[in-house]
């Protein structure tokens, strides 16, 4: 599995600009399904015929990745910048960033900040080491956008890289569509575009497939650091099942089917309850005038840093888990 | 284009209260037999000219509501408490003209005065609970003749040209727009041109959403007023944009991330035709390509703008040979807009 988390996670794919790892993702799959295209927005949908008359199942992993965009030039060549996604300040500072074109920066911050409170986006800046104006606007202009640097490994049966967030749910996307065989119900595999800004992709996708249930598969934060939020999800005690976040309540039909598969199956799973953050369940169960959601999630450290971290049991085990769940009568 | 956007900042259209705007857009059409029709929801969307050359849906919008304020409570003594309609600083807001409700009542906004106020009252930023406007009551009764709660409240800010070329006045956030959108009505196309002069954006790009899921364009291009603070102390990567240089084309913004072709292709369509433009320096703010990206299945969307100082205040400013090349980059633009060749 690590030399397909690897080519995924090392594609580049900030929000908006999905072209290389869609490709990456649609020449792994195209083979193996029945029907591969790519809407509007850019979400590449790839479906797989179900054997009898059986239900539509939607499931979404985004394919999308957060950035930095080049928002202005100045006059020395340093770039300016703006978040694409969840960008933390703190995080961003002395990070190896890397362009589409290859174009690697350094995230600096300007000197003169005495109190870290007041870090923001808008006082850093990307350092191409071009000393003008001119010969950074060779490489970069504004509105490329720069994903932080963070190549994979596997060490302790943990995976780190950039971008788990969510090529880990990418992989296990297509892990399932390689091992699935027949299956009594349509599935919709569907790799959404900018959900890191805000869910946009899924919604419309949704709208389009109109699907019977959809489950979102993306990371999760967890509560098994030293010092850190309480949170009841720990790395390498299974897949988690989403009862809550804030921008869903799974549907209970969802809900159940997922636990109800994971019992039966011995697989290990953990309940999801979050107080923020959201994934593309959000946007797809109010579309079409509504689809019964819900989510798997994959336990994740480290989110939204270059070293996100995940159990490599836990991607395993979800694969179980949807294989059982697209199967249900 | 200049007299007609000037008359259409004289009008008052607070978000949900557009009927002036969409009146005076319609009695307007150069081409009387254009195709109208006003949405459920109160945006007004102008079939365009074509020339039948491809089957392209093309959605144009421009916002015609704008900021103000809403009567909420009238006190005793005949003052009338409000909120805002939209985002308002409430720092612009002491000492100015206003005209309430569908008589246009003439009223101040008025704060205790400087001699009353304490030393952390001076030195803070005034909250909008503690202002009123004075519409010369003499009482709670009195005001009662005239206005009511729910009322809405429009700066009243007549239109001034000043300096080489440019416009002082309210509301050009997004009349500036819709003048543009409204020239645009005057040529033929080489698609289906759905002009949307959409209601509510100013409270949450909520007409907006209503005209796509409606017409499912191909294309929504939205035409905006933006932030522009070239002024002193605000440092070069922060400007937003800047006054004179040009339309804004943006890359992305809090709601919306332009699609790429569309972007390059009018970036593109300026350096060819020698039009100057400028790229939007910040990400800050929202129009209506977030609502109308992501209706129905997807749309591809980009917005041009023109720069407007002091924008949301009834002294906002435009420099009209922005708006004019807003106008040539984007009729430029859109006739030889890439998917047509498809």
């Amino acid at each position: 599995m690590i030399s397909l988390i690897r080519e995924l996670a090392g594609a580049y794919g900030p929000s908006g600009r999905e072209e290389e790892i869609r490709n990456l993702i649609e020449q792994k799959i195209s083979s193996k399904v029945d029907e591969i295209y790519t809407d509007t927005l850019g979400n590449l949908i790839a479906v797989k015929k179900g054997s009898e008359n059986g239900k539509r199942i939607m499931l979404a992993a985004h394919m999308d990745e957060i950035g930095l965009v080049a928002s202005y030039i100045d006059d020395k060549g340093f770039i300016r910048v703006s978040n694409i996604g969840g960008i933390n300040p703190y995080v961003a500072i002395g990070q190896r960033v890397q362009f589409q074109n290859g174009i690697t920066g350094c995230v600096c911050y300007e000197e003169n900040i005495t109190d870290f409170k007041d870090l923001k986006l808008d006082r850093m800046y990307i350092d191409i080491g071009a000393n003008s104006r001119e010969i950074t606007s060779e490489c970069v202009m504004p509105g490329d956008i720069a994903v932080f640097c963070g190549e994979t490994i596997e060490q302790n049966t943990r995976f780190i890289s950039k971008a788990l967030d969510d090529r880990i749910g990418c992989a296990i996307l297509i892990k399932l569509i390689e091992q699935m065989g027949d299956c009594p119900n349509e599935v919709i595999f569907v790799f959404t575009v900018q959900e890191e800004v805000g869910l946009r992709g899924a919604g419309p996708a949704a709208f389009d497939i109109k699907p019977d249930i959809a489950v979102a598969v993306d990371v999760t934060g967890t509560g098994d650091t030293p010092e850190c939020k309480p949170l009841a999800i720990e790395l390498g005690k299974g897949p988690t099942v989403m009862i809550k976040d804030s921008r869903t309540i799974s549907h209970p039909i969802v809900k159940n089917a997922l636990i109800e598969c994971a019992e039966k199956n011995n697989i290990p799973y953990q309940l999801e309850v979050m107080s923020v953050g959201g994934n593309d369940a959000g946007t797809i169960h109010t579309a079409a005038g509504g689809i019964p959601a819900g989510a798997v999630s994959i336990p994740c450290r480290y989110l939204h840093r270059p070293c996100e971290m995940v159990d490599k049991n836990d991607a395993l085990n979800a694969v179980k888990l949807l294989d059982a769940f697209i199967k249900m009568p | 284009m200049m007299r007609k956007l000037a008359e259409l900042t004289m009008l008052d259209g607070i978000s949900g209260n557009e009927q002036e705007i969409r009146k005076f857009i319609i009695q307007n059409l150069a081409d009387k037999s254009l195709k109208h029709y006003t949405d459920s929801i109160g945006n007004l969307i102008v079939k365009g000219k074509t020339d039948g050359s491809s089957n392209l849906k093309v959605m144009l919008a421009a916002h015609m509501d704008e900021v103000g304020l809403m009567v909420n409570y009238i006190t005793d003594d005949g003052k009338l408490k409000f909120s805002p309609v939209g985002g308002i600083d409430s720092r612009i807001l002491i000492g100015k003209h206003v005209r309430v409700g569908k008589c246009k009542i003439p009223g101040v906004i008025g704060y205790k005065s400087i001699h009353l106020q304490d030393k952390n009252e001076r030195e803070s930023v005034v909250k909008i609970k503690n202002l009123y406007i004075d519409i010369a009551a003499k009482d709670k009764e009195n005001a009662e003749e005239f206005v009511n709660t729910g009322d809405y409240v429009a700066f009243a800010s007549e239109p001034v040209f000043f300096g080489e070329n440019r416009i002082k006045a309210k509301a050009l956030d997004d009349r500036a727009g819709c003048a543009v959108l409204m020239e645009l009505l005057e040529e033929v196309w080489p698609f289906e041109l759905y002009a949307c002069f959409t209601v509510q954006e100013e409270v949450g790009l909520r007409g907006a959403l209503v005209a796509a899921n409606r017409i499912k364009p191909d294309i929504g291009i939205v035409l905006e007023g933006t932030t522009c603070a070239d002024v002193p102390k605000v440092k070069e990567h922060e400007v937003s944009t800047v006054m004179g240089e040009g339309p804004v084309l943006s890359f992305a913004d809090r709601t919306s991330i332009a699609d790429r072709e569309l972007f390059y292709h009018f970036l593109k369509t300026a350096e060819k035709e020698g039009i100057p433009y400028q790229l939007k320096r910040t990400t800050t703010g929202g129009n209506d390509a977030g609502r109308i990206q992501t209706s129905g299945t997807g749309v591809k969307t980009m917005v041009v703008s023109v720069p407007c100082r002091y924008i949301h205040s009834p002294v906002s400013v435009l420099d009209l040979n922005d708006l004019k090349n807003m106008l040539n980059l984007v009729s430029k633009a859109l006739h030889i807009l890439p998917e047509l060749g498809r």
